[in-house]
């Protein structure tokens, strides 16, 4: 039976060196279909922690290395338009890089290569996963320890639930729903965190849950 | 000595707290530093300030240092240069001379900790121990391996994987090897006073010293007199952006000494630069971080015109002052730089130009590419964050799964 308080944990990350790389188009659709999931997983949410506060212009670090790095930019912009949220599952997120990028390759006869040095190097993530000393055992006190977590916690029970540990839902949603918070829950649920910098998605969350509080009040 | 808490103000309680949290699960694990030497170079210098911090943090952790006589430091600088791609042979009895002072290193040692952490070559040989203690063995390499020398680099895999896990300071140094490798990127100290706030006071007397106006623009670049840190295109880059704006560069830096070819560049430099009244041309001696603190506060830009580089820390230390950098796209520095967000990375020595001209002229688009450049290096070039990435290390070696509950 889940606890009726909810228990902020934090996670902190390893990031592995695969020792695979790739120079062209063809090289990244080979590394992406062999590496593991924690890799595509690293190089498509990496960024949400490297840059808390502004969203840079690539939310993914293929994106970034077919724009920068092969000058493809048309492609490029394919690559970061994937919607993330939609994909709970790394497979099936995996198979939409692989269609996007044989797409290109089936169109295209002269394959691009990046200048010697700009290579892309696989990397893969290893989680470790913390509880806090933080634990919420109603809207007022979880609206307060959300001003107090790292960032870090704030992206494991949003991302790291949904997506790495196949969760339904995040961890706050399924908490509020439990709760009966039924349609503060939807709310929270329904934000894309992709296009949002954590900062920006803790003070959403907690500017809904203190609407709430308010409308209850009155 | 900064004690950990005296972070507190600069990443928040809440970092220095999750810390806290990972040196508790550590609370029963022995870890053992090994290197080649007590003080002088990069290793020693983080190894010095991060062990205090890391016992503040209540984990058991000590440092020792193995012996050698010249020789065998004569061998291990060839293997070093060879690892940076320098071509040389090695023989076989200078080889057989570096494992016989491993042996004896080993021989000398008393006390062996749950996890023995080996810092660059030189004690690599340590690991034949490992069979006999039963314990954990990690491998960092802390130089740059984008290139190493086929043989050199032969003789020293059948070492390093014998090690339950090796660690490279950039993605570039990945090797094909049996064992895990991690990826740690090197850190700054924001306390040392390489990086710690200075007073105004300080930094004016230190432009009044070298002859500084600061009412006009200063473009600076820090670095060794080395051609690889192409002081002479900085120099040529600058002549471009002075016929449309009037500004000063500096170019600081020391390691001339006992280098000759050093001392060659600089020479070079001062003749390139002698015609020009604005080009300030600084031989530090070493030690002089404050200085290089100084000239990094008051620039208005900062350069890094590499040909090559290892990391290049540099980068991090003019982004920590909250400096709009301009740097080549090489070796670690786009791991610090996204282009046009958090600085700029530049090819050339034309578009290096232009790109000094856009950010003196206009100061607020370089204001806000210093901002995200300093929060990038908060979030990931601090000591604290290779702190918890050593932590992170030391736990992965008892927990192998890709998610780790502790």
């Amino acid at each position: 039976m889940r606890e009726k308080f909810f228990h902020f944990h934090t996670r902190v990350t390893q990031i592995e060196l695969l020792g695979y790389t790739a120079r062209n188009i063809k090289e990244l659709y080979q590394g992406i279909k062999k590496v593991p999931p924690s890799s595509i997983y690293h190089h498509t949410h990496r960024y949400l922690e490297q840059h808390r506060y502004f969203s840079p212009e690539h939310p993914n670090d293929f994106s970034y290395w077919i724009t920068n790095s092969l000058g493809l930019r048309k492609l490029g912009e394919k690559i970061a338009s994937v919607d993330i949220f939609q994909f709970s599952d790394i497979e099936d997120l995996r198979k939409e890089f692989l269609i996007i990028l044989d797409d290109y390759l089936k169109t295209t006869s002269a394959l691009r290569g990046c200048l010697s040095g700009e290579e892309f190097r696989f990397l893969s993530s290893k989680i470790f996963i913390l509880p806090t000393p933080f634990k919420a055992h109603n809207l007022e006190e979880f609206s307060f320890y959300l001003k107090k977590v790292t960032v870090h916690s704030l992206y494991f029970h949003i991302f790291e639930a949904r997506v790495r540990l196949k969760k339904a839902d995040n961890d706050f949603s399924c908490w509020l729903r439990d709760l009966g918070y039924k349609e503060l829950a939807e709310k929270i649920s329904k934000i894309d965190p992709y296009t949002h910098t954590l900062e920006g998605l803790r003070q959403k969350i907690i500017n809904f849950v203190s609407e709430y509080l308010h409308g209850t009040d009155r | 000595m900064a004690r950990i808490d005296d972070y507190r103000p600069i990443v928040g309680d809440q970092t220095i707290d999750e810390l806290y949290l990972l040196g508790e699960r550590l609370k029963n694990i022995t870890i053992q530093n090994v290197n080649s030497t007590p003080f002088g170079g990069g290793v020693a210098e983080i190894l010095s300030r991060m062990i205090p911090l890391m016992k503040d943090l209540g984990v058991d952790v000590w440092w020792d240092v193995i012996k050698g006589d010249d020789h065998f430091f004569q061998i291990t600088k060839k293997i070093h240069n060879a690892l940076h791609g320098i071509e040389l042979s090695l023989t076989r009895e200078e080889l057989s001379y570096f494992l016989e002072v491993n042996q004896e290193n080993a021989k000398s040692i008393k006390k062996w900790a749950d996890i023995v952490f080996v810092h660059d070559p030189q004690p690599i040989y340590l690991v034949k121990e490992k069979r006999r203690l039963k314990n954990k063995w990690i491998w960092r390499c802390h130089i740059d391996f984008s290139n190493p020398k086929r043989d050199v680099w032969l003789f020293l895999k059948k070492f390093i994987e014998k090690y339950d896990v090796s660690v490279f300071s950039a993605p570039a140094f990945a090797r094909k090897l049996s064992i895990r490798q991690v990826l740690i990127y090197p850190s700054i100290d924001p306390l040392s006073d390489k990086n710690k706030e200075l007073d105004q006071k300080f930094i004016d007397s230190i432009l009044e010293r070298f002859g500084i106006d600061k009412q006009r623009p200063i473009i600076t670049q820090i670095s060794r007199f080395d051609y690889l840190k192409d002081p002479i295109g900085v120099i040529k880059a600058f002549r471009l952006v002075k016929k449309y704006i009037d500004c000063q560069l500096i170019l600081a830096g020391g390691g001339a000494k006992d280098d000759p070819e050093g001392e060659r560049v600089l020479a070079e430099v001062r003749e390139e630069a002698k015609k020009e009244k604005d080009i300030h041309i600084i031989h530090l001696p070493p030690a002089s971080n404050l200085e290089i603190n100084a000239l990094q506060r008051v620039s208005t830009v900062i350069l890094q015109k590499s040909l090559r580089e290892g990391f290049g820390l540099t980068v991090a230390e003019a982004l920590w002052k909250e400096k709009p950098v301009i740097a080549s796209w090489v070796g670690g520095i786009p791991l610090q730089i996204a282009h046009k967000y958090s600085g700029i990375l530049t090819y050339t020595i034309e578009g290096t130009a232009h790109w000094i001209k856009r950010l003196v002229n206009e100061p607020e688009y370089a204001k806000r590419l210093a901002r995200n450049g300093k929060q990038h290096v908060k979030n990931n070039f601090l000591i604290l964050r290779q702190i918890q990435d050593y932590f992170l290390l030391f736990l992965s070696l008892f927990n192998p799964q890709d998610v780790v509950y502790l």
